[in-house]
């Protein structure tokens, strides 16, 4: 295969990985904000504890777009063997 | 730009082993948090002024943090996830003054995540007996031991992978940016960048590191 079709293929794919990946925790972290702000509406006086646990919440749903960064970044380094 | 897309430099080698500038300044980081500690321990007073008064902010939090989390009872954790507050908050901000931060380092926070896996893992052989430690990976049925051993790695990968993507790719919004506009631009994007997202990574770093250990000690 021509090694210049790989980088360019490597390159496209970095940046394929990277915008799926973050549509999911988008999403996620979305939905988790949007269900927080409900439970502060009802229950204000435990607004550092909903914050704490959003927070927490939102950094498990971002680990899949990390992965994608992640592996778009290491796409990246092979391409640059290639171009 | 092409700074950060290579990755780390290497300085200088120490027989054969590179040391790399985010490990350099890592170093500097721990050199610092240690002079600090010793120069603010030295100088304790009954009525805190200056320096100390900051150190007690900063160790109250920490401790009201750890006990709020993992309980009262178990302040021994305290000074493990205080250094690691202190580490990776530190590390995080000085993105802001030009300076790789160590945290964009995959070796430096898979360090600190493998740290915190070989914690768990003593703490749940201590909490069940070793026996007890080798029957929990064959939950509930024997035929899953080599899917929970999986998901037991990916705990310490997640870990370690969140820190360092969100740090890294913070950088390289921020070094983008500087290539279009050098001037004035960057600043809120700093702000967000390096300070904001650097102190939530940490807080969440801390976080789950308390409630990966409080779950495997139940």
């Amino acid at each position: 295969m021509d090694p210049m079709l790989i980088g360019i293929v490597a390159v496209g794919a970095s940046g394929f990985a990277v915008g799926l990946a973050a549509i999911g925790p988008g999403i996620g972290q979305g939905f988790a904000a949007g269900k927080a702000v409900e439970a502060l509406a009802r229950q204000p006086e435990l607004r550092s504890e909903i914050i704490s646990t959003m927070l927490l919440g939102q950094a498990v749903a971002e680990t899949t777009g990390i992965y994608g960064l992640v592996m778009s970044l290491v796409l990246l380094g092979i391409a640059q063997n290639f171009l | 730009m092409d700074r950060f897309m290579e990755g780390p430099e290497t300085l200088f080698r120490v027989g054969g082993i590179p040391i790399t500038d985010t490990v350099f300044i890592g170093w500097i980081v721990m050199a610092f948090l240690l002079g600090a500690g010793f120069v603010v321990a030295r100088l304790l007073k009954d009525r805190p002024k200056g320096m100390q008064a900051y150190a007690e902010i900063i160790v109250n939090g920490c401790k009201s943090l750890v006990s709020d989390t993992m309980g009262s009872d178990k302040l021994g954790f305290f000074p493990f996830i205080g250094a690691l507050v202190l580490f990776i908050f530190i590390s995080n901000i000085l993105g802001v003054a030009g300076v790789r931060p160590p945290t964009s380092d995959v070796n430096i926070t898979m360090g600190m995540a493998i740290l915190t896996f070989l914690m768990v893992q003593y703490y749940r052989a201590k909490a069940k007996g070793i026996l007890g430690y080798i029957k929990s990976f064959g939950d509930p049925i024997v035929f899953l031991f080599p899917l929970n051993i999986i998901s037991e790695l990916a705990a310490p990968v997640s870990l370690g992978m969140r820190l360092f993507g969100n740090i890294l790719g913070g950088s390289i919004i921020v070094a983008l940016i500087y290539e279009v506009i050098p001037v004035a631009v960057p600043i809120p994007f700093h702000m967000y960048f390096d300070i904001f997202v650097g102190a939530i990574q940490t807080y969440i770093f801390a976080m789950l590191t308390m409630v990966f250990v409080k779950m495997a000690m139940e």
